[in-house]
């Protein structure tokens, strides 16, 4: 599929921080002599994105894997570090200005119900990217393009003059994903997709993300906390904890032989279909604060493997088997026991 | 033995087009000590349910017809005053969202040793003890401290520990939980599931668990009934159900379910979204989007019959009335 010019890579991300000043006031702060507080979302993350595929990022709440995503799209500017979109740094593309690269990352947010303007009507939402980009010249252009966009994505073309009020959730799902195929991007942003849609509608949209992406050749970034999602979709695998990729891999090498602790957490916790539940070991602990992170790897406080090491030293990705990568000194000493619980049935 | 009975409930919430029903006519049973799971899609009716097994309906939402019976009484035609002192003793309920559910003003200490005080008659002395008791038994450290702390202090996790200890410290023999889960991350509600199974086996205590989850279901629950559009579908043990679902919908719903390790290409879905509850059809509600439907299913209803470990509402079992 590559050809000469291009990388095997769609997007690069190196080092990417972003840091976030929730300090109170200024003068608050000298009064009561207290120091700025920063909270770091995002801490020195790198990636790269393989071309036609899908990078899933997983993690608890807080773990800044929304963030991500707001960075790549240039809707947060990053504390530090570079992203490329092939052979572009987008790092600091200026938000407001659509250059031509904006025309080849869209993105779909998670709450269809907020990400859709409720007095526009359909032909209006899917529309106006198509008028601000110049894909369509006239009126009449424009109405076939929306209609034949929402026959892509599942819906009618009569359904271009309703409200978003007169769709149910799935269907405004696949409006936000109709909306973001107007430009034919290359690279797709979903921040949680699916997370507010009921079982039986989540798995139309999955099925339809699929499809989209064997027709168009998209690459996707998937933002999820599902494992269960992330399993059908992905094909590499970042799983991110307190602001830091901790495991990243190919999807198969994850699952099967998981090489953090963190990781393994979840993979044990996720409710499976399995009558009377699994014995597992008890888990404690929740994610800490990431306003005071703990020292050295911060998830020591709830890692049965944790030594003096892990509480001072904050580990760096190393690779292991298949391509994979974790940070985790245990690991690298080969403290980690081996994983017995098979992905596959 | 029967702790709880809903027979043929029917909640109406009046609208300016008419009423809206929002449970059309719902039967079960639970024994005590039994975990029963109320599974369904949003708009299914589930918390409905649980809000009028607990008298929470808020008006001018009603129970239009049916009963709910409590040990073989009557509770919901009760005055609010005596429900209340059912609510609590009787039945205790968590909630999805355990910040709103506790009071912010009060320290987690004065809500318990208040509802204990009010339903099992301690004095104040007696009772902090026992409060102390109840956080640590919900797995909170440091609980003389935490006593005095504010709910704002708490982490989500740590919260809906407080939510537990404050819905079974008046040792009630049923609880309603709704989606108790839903708001923690995955981590943290394995460890929320195990608390609230071990502390309801231990006492005794008949859950109804409110969910959408079916693999919270399968992890938690003793027998479970799937709802569909303000009715119950299917009803059985949860090995039956989640293992051999006799109805079209469970079964569309359990395969449609994501499963680390199934490597099939496509998930299999079901066609459609759930009708809405106004202008219901005349037939069985999911015959739309049923890959089995028949010209029977949608002119006339089914009722349940039993089937499996339980019953179900299906034309493919038994005959139509």
């Amino acid at each position: 599929m590559n050809d000469q010019s291009q990388s095997p890579d769609i997007l690069s991300v190196r080092k990417v921080s972003k840091r976030f000043d929730i300090s109170e006031p200024f003068l608050n702060r000298l009064l009561e002599r207290r120091p700025k507080r920063i909270l770091t979302a995002v801490d020195e993350i790198s990636f790269d994105v393989p071309r036609g595929k899908t990078f899933a990022v997983v993690g608890e709440s807080g773990c800044g894997k929304s963030t991500v995503a707001r960075l790549l799209m240039g809707l947060h500017t990053p504390s530090g570090g570079t992203i490329r979109f092939e052979d572009s740094d987008i790092t600091h593309m200026a938000p407001g200005k659509p250059p031509a690269l904006r025309r080849r990352m869209q993105m779909i947010f998670q709450d269809p119900f907020a990400s859709l303007n409720p007095r526009w009507r359909v032909r209006d939402i899917i529309g106006e990217p198509l008028k601000n980009f110049g894909i369509c010249k006239t009126r009449a252009e424009v109405t076939q393009e929306v209609e034949k966009l929402l026959v892509q994505v599942g819906l009618n073309a009569a359904d271009a003059k309703k409200f978003p009020h007169e769709f149910s959730g799935g269907q405004r799902q696949r409006l936000s994903i109709a909306r973001a195929l107007t430009t034919r991007p290359e690279l797709l942003i979903c921040d949680e997709p699916t997370s507010a849609l009921d079982v039986s509608v989540q798995s139309q949209i999955l099925n339809l993300m699929k499809d989209l992406q064997d027709e168009f050749g998209m690459s996707y970034i998937f933002i999820s906390h599902d494992l269960a999602v992330v399993w059908y979709m992905a094909d590499v695998l970042a799983v991110m904890y307190l602001g830091k990729i901790v495991e990243v891999g190919p999807k198969e090498q994850i699952f099967e032989n998981p090489q953090h602790p963190y990781t393994r957490l979840l993979m044990e916790t996720v409710p499976k279909l399995t009558v009377g539940g699994i014995e597992r070991a008890p888990v404690s602990g929740e994610v800490p604060n990431p306003i005071s992170p703990p020292s050295g790897c911060s998830f020591h406080p709830r890692c049965p493997l944790a030594n003096e090491t892990c509480r001072t030293v904050s580990p760096e990705l190393k690779v292991r088997a298949q391509g994979a990568q974790s940070a985790c000194h245990a690991a690298d000493a080969g403290r980690l026991p081996s994983w017995t619980r098979m992905a596959a049935e | 033995m029967t702790l709880l009975e809903l027979d043929n409930i029917v909640v109406e919430f009046p609208t300016r087009r008419g009423p809206l029903e929002a449970v059309k006519g719902l039967s079960l049973e639970l024994d005590e000590g039994q975990i029963l799971g109320l599974v369904g899609e949003s708009g299914a009716g589930k918390s409905i349910t649980g809000a009028a097994i607990t008298g929470l309906i808020e008006p001018p939402g009603l129970i239009r017809s049916g009963q709910v019976r409590l040990r073989g009484q009557r509770i919901d035609n009760l005055a609010p005053e005596k429900m209340r002192r059912i609510r609590g003793k009787e039945i205790g309920a968590i909630f999805q969202d355990p910040l709103t559910s506790l009071n912010p003003v009060y320290t987690v200490g004065e809500q318990l040793i208040d509802t204990m005080r009010v339903h099992l008659g301690l004095d104040h002395k007696a009772a902090r003890k026992r409060a102390i008791d109840w956080l640590a038994e919900v797995g909170i450290p440091a609980p003389e401290a935490r006593l005095d702390q504010y709910p704002h202090q708490f982490s989500g996790g740590m919260r809906q520990r407080v939510v537990i200890a404050l819905a079974l410290c008046a040792e009630p023999k049923l609880i309603i939980a709704d989606e108790p889960t839903t708001a923690l991350d995955v981590s943290v509600q394995a460890q929320i599931l195990a608390l609230l199974k071990r502390l309801c086996r231990e006492n005794g205590t008949a859950v109804v668990l409110v969910t959408h989850d079916m693999g919270v279901i399968a992890e938690t629950a003793d027998r479970v009934a799937v709802m569909y559009a303000g009715r119950l579908v299917e009803i059985g043990d949860v090995a039956q159900v989640i293992q051999d679902p006799l109805h079209p919908y469970t079964k569309g719903l359990m395969n449609s379910i994501p499963q680390i390790g199934n490597r099939d290409a496509r998930l299999t879905q079901i066609e459609g979204a759930m009708p809405g509850l106004r202008n219901p059809a005349p037939g069985c509600a999911f015959a739309p989007r049923c890959p089995q439907a028949m010209d029977t299913c949608r002119t006339l209803r089914p009722i349940p019959v039993d089937a499996g470990s339980g019953q179900v509402a299906c034309h493919l079992f038994g005959e139509a009335q």
